[in-house]
């Protein structure tokens, strides 16, 4: 009946939201509610996101190295694989 | 271990609850920087940061196909098992029946404080009781959330609680007599529940640790809000003082009892401390707590209800006398003070807040037709 919402809070501005657990709600209203009741409570957080569990569509643990293997290979991606020639500045 | 005379200011420093920070640090307050302050808000910062630091760590190497022997290597690592890793079916249902208790006894927690909120003294200390019994079902929902990312859902949960299926703590079957024992459960009982909880903060599963450190912290609000309200009765009218130490005499030993059984009676921890769910004894959790509360007691002015207690110079410790664990039984069993009492309380709310329940679902489905727009 009563579904699972997923629930991420922006700290304060500047951040991004991160995740900080879940609660349930029949619905989006009630659940910001909840969640501002439940992960709130000392001023935790200046906005909120919920998001139902159920809409979150997520990889999986079990095909975690060949999903992000082909990341692993490519260290040109990173400024330090280059040589940069002595007394070269602003670079 | 503990100072003497270290809350030489005991009716404790203010927590800086309404400081703006970002992290946890700045919204619960932080006052370990002064010389001797709380050793085990120290513990809970530490573990914090170690969470964030075996995080930060390289990914373990692991045998990748070999799901056991990947498992095994994260908990070697001290990393953390995190919601949909493969994990041995024991340690599932394990973690899923402990941390399911530990919300049962969140909640029904709330019904000896809820007691008497409605006689509290004043004003301030209604609003900070009310404040306290929320952050209890806060608790509750920490945990119930961390137990559903193992794959059970909250019906179960609450299922498992009302019938009795599943147990909470046995503490919570002992009547509050006076508004005294409302400081002695402060001090006494969620102090015992912080030396418990402490170490829980460093649990492999990632769901619980976290929850945890959230849990601890807001404890500590609780703790010092209790030794206030025994400290302001033991400096109060004789009869207040007498009161305050009536309520240590009876919270006493079903405190200690709240570490359970004894070491050499002690079930299935072996598993629990290899899998780093658990990761100190009771008897050894049971003598920090000793420990700690002597001193606390001396500033107080109240007399701890044991004839024995005396300091060990060899073992650096307080001797002290168990508590009753055929009592203790015998409450888990089901025949303690209240037991019938607090689960008629439950089941009754659970049933008066169908209708509300109801109403939203029902509310919640008109408004979705045709969609999912708000």
């Amino acid at each position: 009946m009563s579904e699972l919402w997923e629930v991420f809070i922006r700290p304060r501005r500047g951040l991004s939201h991160v995740h900080v657990g879940s609660l349930h709600a029949p619905d989006a209203q009630i659940a910001l509610r909840n969640a501002r009741d439940v992960y709130t409570r000392r001023q935790e957080g200046v906005s909120i996101w919920v998001v139902r569990a159920a809409d979150i569509t997520a990889s999986s643990p079990d095909e975690k190295d060949a999903f992000f293997d082909p990341a692993a290979d490519k260290v040109y991606r990173h400024p330090t694989f280059y040589k940069v020639p002595e007394g070269v500045a602003h670079l | 271990m503990p100072v003497r005379g270290r809350l030489s200011d005991p009716v404790l420093h203010p927590v800086a609850y309404f400081s703006v920070g970002c992290n946890t640090r700045g919204v619960y307050g932080n006052d370990f920087d002064q010389p001797g302050a709380a050793s085990l808000l120290e513990e809970v910062d530490a573990a914090e940061r170690a969470l964030k630091a075996a995080a930060e760590g390289q990914v373990v190497a692991g045998d990748g196909d070999e799901l056991q022997a990947y498992f095994d290597a994260v908990i070697a690592a001290d990393q953390k098992i995190e919601p949909r890793d493969w994990m041995p079916e024991a340690y599932r249902k394990g973690l899923i029946r402990q941390i399911a208790q530990h919300a049962h006894s969140e909640i029904i927690g709330m019904q000896p404080e809820g007691n008497w909120i409605s006689r509290a003294p004043s004003l301030q200390r209604k609003a900070i009781l009310l404040a306290k019994v929320q952050d209890e079902a806060g608790h509750g929902l920490y945990l119930y959330a961390a137990a559903e990312t193992l794959g059970i859902n909250r019906d179960e949960l609450v299922d498992m609680l009302i019938s009795g299926k599943q147990k909470y703590s046995s503490i919570f079957n002992y009547p509050t007599l006076t508004w005294a024992d409302v400081g002695a459960i402060g001090w006494l009982v969620d102090g015992a529940a912080i030396v418990n909880q402490v170490p829980l903060c460093r649990c492999s599963y990632g769901p619980y640790a976290r929850a945890m450190i959230r849990i601890c912290k807001e404890e500590s609000f609780h703790q010092r809000q209790g030794y206030e309200i025994l400290y302001t009765l033991a400096h109060g009218t004789p009869g207040q003082k007498a009161m305050a130490q009536d309520s240590v005499d009876r919270w006493w030993y079903p405190s200690l009892a709240m570490f359970g059984p004894p070491d050499t009676e002690s079930t299935h921890s072996e598993q629990s401390m290899a899998w780093k769910i658990k990761r100190f004894s009771n008897d050894d959790l049971r003598q920090k707590f000793v420990d700690m509360c002597v001193p606390q007691a001396e500033v107080l002015d109240l007399r701890i209800p044991d004839p024995a207690l005396a300091w060990n110079e060899q073992r650096q410790a307080y001797d002290y006398t168990q508590p009753d664990y055929d009592e203790l039984f015998q409450v888990i069993r089901g025949d303690g003070p209240c037991n019938r009492q607090r689960m008629a309380h439950r089941r009754a709310a659970h049933d008066d807040g169908a209708w509300v329940r109801e109403a939203a679902a029902a509310y919640a489905t008109k408004h979705s037709v045709g969609g999912r727009h708000e």
